[in-house]
């Protein structure tokens, strides 16, 4: 008892031959189907190639144009061929001509040998399959696709929405279950023969004819009519790329097919010598039989999908450029920004930097140069300090800056003394963390020794952008997690503030701060504000500070200042 | 509503007016290379070796000896079957070298490299002539390209992806290799790899954006915009490139290997979120010569529209500075590369 191949070729031909040969030699039948389309010069010298081998067959040849009719007759009338010629043969394995036998074929033998009634073909009801292309499920069964997905896209989409608006709907013939599979199956000859003997056979053919993609479906649906025992999977490993699309195996794959244990893979690349050279020897001594075990398989291709269609979080590169709200997350990870924090703390980014465990940067949009963490001119990725590189492409460089230190959260400190160019960016970045105390930046200008009349233009020109950054952030469409205090607010009850951003920052989860930062002086503040308003100028972003009552800092006089039981 | 319409045809007008300005534009460009067919004199033409589904590199040269036989040596085990050259008056040998190369079509002229379109007229009208059909390759003789797998996949294997990906170009970016030092120790002979000594580059400053005009990407940043250009960085240069082309002999380059005409190839990226397959162009222009043929240049003026505006760059190339700083990182392989971002696997396994 015996396994056949039925290889179905239509490229690389020499390649196919070398298949066809290695089988052959080793007591397999082989059927050869070549595509119609395959010149007849090369169909020749195929034949010419495999002449001395008594048990290799050609069969008569159909146009094998990809999701047709014409693979299901290919299939078909080699497979008779096979039953008719070779009465030996217990199994019909169906092959590709750019499939590649990973494991000798004694091993594919004995373990056929131990399920001889086993047929094993992948299928599946419709409801049940998430990889079909195009969201043709199971209209594939119930519309007609008499035009050709790949050379006339146009009337076939047509054809099918024409359908969908007059609710045309085939009759599925009776008795059959539409199921869906792998196209690459290995099935008994008491299935096989009863598939193509069956008494209904002309109606079902002809039925199949204007199903699309029937070679995942015709043989995939009958087996469920006439077979006893379905081991649903192929036995052949191959990959489809998120078009549907199969994987090609390279050279460097060899490794990695290896571990798999699958019986064959497809499809190879023609030019692939080394895995050719490496499966068709015979010297591979390997460890006992092992079931086929395409997990690792299974999931680099997993991974390599999802980059294709996700791709890297927040990298902006040659071929990654996603169109604003296509990102699959703006930046590569979370970040602080804080806004008014260290005019109202002394030494704050020290303190912060101390109290979360991570980096801790001044101004990165300052207007005259980045002032990175610890005074570096250059940074993670060599990013320069300079601040026209940063304003030619602000995004790039908050992008850059995230992307270069994934892993390590990045906190900076932001205010309306800054480029704002990035307002939108962050505040519509759900990595972004954005904390303000309106008003803050009044407090360095509070206690500059400057004339009034500068002061009052400066505190007037900050109110307004920082106004339109507080709107921006409050917009509905913001997506960072904002916390605004007025600054008023905010040196009431300090340390609650604090608490809540640093247990969210929160790489020491749990801990409670015990230090708190200093907080500068604003005794004078109040009458400084009534100053601006006597002067005609409305401060309104800091809050109610009302005169003589100042807040003197007293919160954070105390020596433990707050704790949260 | 009424009012959106009219907006929205408004738009419609504007996009056909652009599409069809491009059209002429890249029409005018063919026409300009078949003119400038007269300039070149065929050294070597052995064009009638190329088979049908050969790979084809074209490049302008201009005095490269030092990094020629590396440089084919490099492409031909990649899978160039055939390069095609113009040889800009050399004086150093390269027209000889090269003539004598058997998978090598040399032609030579003595005219203006920058009255050709920085040499791209010359190379149009190659691509013209031999180019269709075959997946063209586009180079300067400093770069040398990679991808994913470029080891142990050859280029056939890259292009076939592409087919099958119903892609008709692919992106790489600019990726400038420094020493360690200042430039002028990183002393090689002809023939030797020059990736031995400059092995180092910058990880991750490069600023991308896309320009709406034929949708070809701008990537500037690496050493040169950190160190040449840090106060007026619009200037730096551009480091995004399409240098890999399944040909039609109706499409043309338009500035470098930048971007091209149809806008359609320029698309390289993906818009929605995901990774296509890229690549990078290793520049290996920080060779000590540089220092020397700054000079050159400058005095030339050949290499830019507004070469004044270059001058203060080549004084700072001249003054032979290093590129090196504590955040570069060294060359160690393809993989560090594609996880630093710099290109991408994309869905190819």
């Amino acid at each position: 008892m015996s396994v056949g191949f039925v290889m179905l070729c239509h490229t690389a031909l020499d390649r196919a031959a070398q298949v066809a040969r290695h089988w052959a030699e080793r007591d397999c039948p082989v059927v050869i189907h070549v595509d119609r389309r395959v010149a007849a010069k090369d169909c020749a010298k195929l034949t010419a190639d495999l002449s001395d081998l008594a048990n290799v067959r050609f069969s008569g040849r159909h146009a094998c144009e990809w999701g047709t009719w014409g693979i299901v007759a290919a299939s078909q009338e080699a497979a008779t061929v096979m039953l008719r010629d070779f009465p030996d043969v217990r199994h019909v394995y169906l092959a590709s001509g750019s499939c590649l036998p990973l494991r000798p074929v004694e091993e594919l033998r004995a373990y056929l040998d131990g399920r001889p009634k086993t047929d094993f073909i992948e299928s599946v009801t419709t409801e049940d399959v998430g990889w079909t292309i195009g969201g043709l499920d199971f209209e594939r069964f119930t519309l007609r696709f008499p035009f050709s997905w790949r050379k006339q896209r146009w009337w076939f989409d047509t054809y099918v929405k024409l359908q969908r608006m007059v609710r045309y709907r085939r009759k599925i013939p009776a008795e059959l279950v539409p199921h869906l599979g792998s196209q690459w199956w290995c099935l008994t000859r008491r299935t096989l023969s009863a598939i193509l003997e069956h008494p209904d056979r002309a109606a079902i053919d002809r039925y199949f004819q204007k199903v699309w993609i029937p070679d995942e479906s015709y043989f995939q649906t009958l087996v469920r009519q006439v077979s006893g025992s379905v081991e649903s999977r192929s036995l052949t490993l191959s990959k489809f790329d998120f078009q549907g699309k199969p994987h090609i195996f390279y050279d460097d794959h060899l490794q990695l097919l290896r571990r798999s244990d699958c019986f064959v893979a497809r499809k190879i690349w023609p030019d692939a010598a080394k895995l050719y050279a490496a499966f068709l020897s015979d010297d591979a001594i390997r460890q006992a039989a092992a079931e086929p075990n395409p997990g690792k398989i299974d999931r680099l291709f997993a991974k390599a999908v999802e980059r294709r269609i996700k791709g890297r979080p927040g990298l902006y590169m040659q071929s990654r450029f996603p169109n604003e709200n296509h990102e699959n997350g703006r930046t590569a990870g979370h970040y602080s920004v804080f806004c008014g924090f260290a005019d109202v703390f002394e030494n704050f980014e020290i303190w912060l930097s101390k109290a979360s465990g991570t980096r801790v940067h001044g101004h990165l949009f300052a207007p005259d140069r980045v002032h990175f963490a610890g005074g570096d001119t250059i940074y993670n990725g060599a990013m320069s300090d300079s601040a026209a590189i940063r304003d030619h492409n602000p995004k790039s460089f908050l992008t850059n800056l995230i992307w270069n230190t994934r892993g390590e959260r990045q906190c900076f400190q932001f205010g309306p003394t800054d480029t704002q160019q990035l307002d939108w960016f962050m505040a519509m970045d759900s990595n972004a963390q954005i904390s303000v105390i309106s008003g803050a930046w009044a407090v360095p200008l509070f206690r500059a020794n400057q004339n009034f009349g500068d002061i009052r233009r400066e505190v007037a020109r900050l109110q307004k952008v920082e106004q339109e950054f507080l709107n921006i952030l409050r917009s509905p469409f913001s997506k960072a997690r904002v916390r605004i205090w007025s600054l008023a607010d905010f040196v009431e009850n300090p340390m609650e503030p604090l608490q809540t951003i640093i247990d969210e920052i929160g790489p020491r989860q749990g801990r409670r701060l015990t230090e708190a930062p200093r907080m500068a002086d604003l005794t004078g503040f109040g009458q400084f504000l009534q100053n601006l308003r006597n002067q005609g100028m409305q401060p309104v972003l800091m809050g109610d500070f009302p005169v003589g009552n100042d807040p003197a800092a007293k919160s954070t006089r105390r020596g433990r200042p707050y704790l949260v039981k | 509503m009424a009012g959106s319409a009219r907006l929205r045809l408004a738009d419609f007008a504007r996009c056909l007016a652009r599409a069809y300005g491009l059209r002429l534009r890249r029409r005018r460009f063919l026409w300009r290379s078949f003119r400038s067919r007269h300039g070149l004199t065929a050294i070597s033409d052995r064009c009638r070796l190329i088979g049908a589904d050969d790979i084809l590199c074209f490049m302008t040269v201009r005095n490269e000896g030092v990094r020629l036989p590396h440089f084919l040596d490099h492409h031909r085990k990649l899978g160039v079957d055939h390069f095609l050259i113009v040889d800009n008056a050399s004086l150093d040998g390269s027209a000889a070298y090269l003539a004598d190369q058997p998978d090598v079509s040399l032609w030579q002229t003595g005219r203006s490299y920058k009255a050709a379109r920085f040499g791209l007229d010359w190379i149009t009208w190659l691509h013209f002539r031999h180019g269709h059909g075959h997946w063209c390759l586009t180079l300067d003789a400093d770069e040398l390209l990679i991808y994913p797998y470029w080891e142990t996949r050859p280029l056939p294997a890259l292009t076939g992806w592409l087919e099958e990906q119903g892609h008709d170009s692919f992106g790489t970016m600019m990726l400038d290799l420094y020493p360690q030092g200042p430039l002028s120790q990183a002393q090689i002979v002809p023939g030797d790899n020059p990736l031995s000594v400059l092995t180092w580059f910058d990880p991750g400053n490069y600023a991308v954006r896309v320009q709406d005009r034929m949708k070809n990407l701008w990537i500037q940043g690496g050493p040169r915009a950190r160190l040449f250009f840090a106060a007026d960085p619009r200037r730096a240069p551009t480091l995004n490139k399409v240098p890999l082309v399944r040909w039609n002999r109706r499409y043309a380059y338009v500035n470098s290997t930048h971007a091209l005409l149809p806008p359609r190839l320029n698309r390289v990226y993906a818009t929605t979120g995901g990774e296509r397959t890229s690549g990078l162009l290793l520049h290996t222009k920080f060779l000590p010569e540089v220092v020397q043929k700054s000079a050159e240049e400058k005095a030339r003026k050949q290499h830019f529209a507004n070469s004044a505006l270059y001058d203060s760059y080549y004084d700072t190339v001249m003054a032979d500075p290093v590129l090196h700083c504590p955040r570069s990182e060294r060359m160690t392989g393809w993989r560090r590369l594609e996880a630093l971002g710099l290109m991408s696997r994309g869905g190819w396994v």
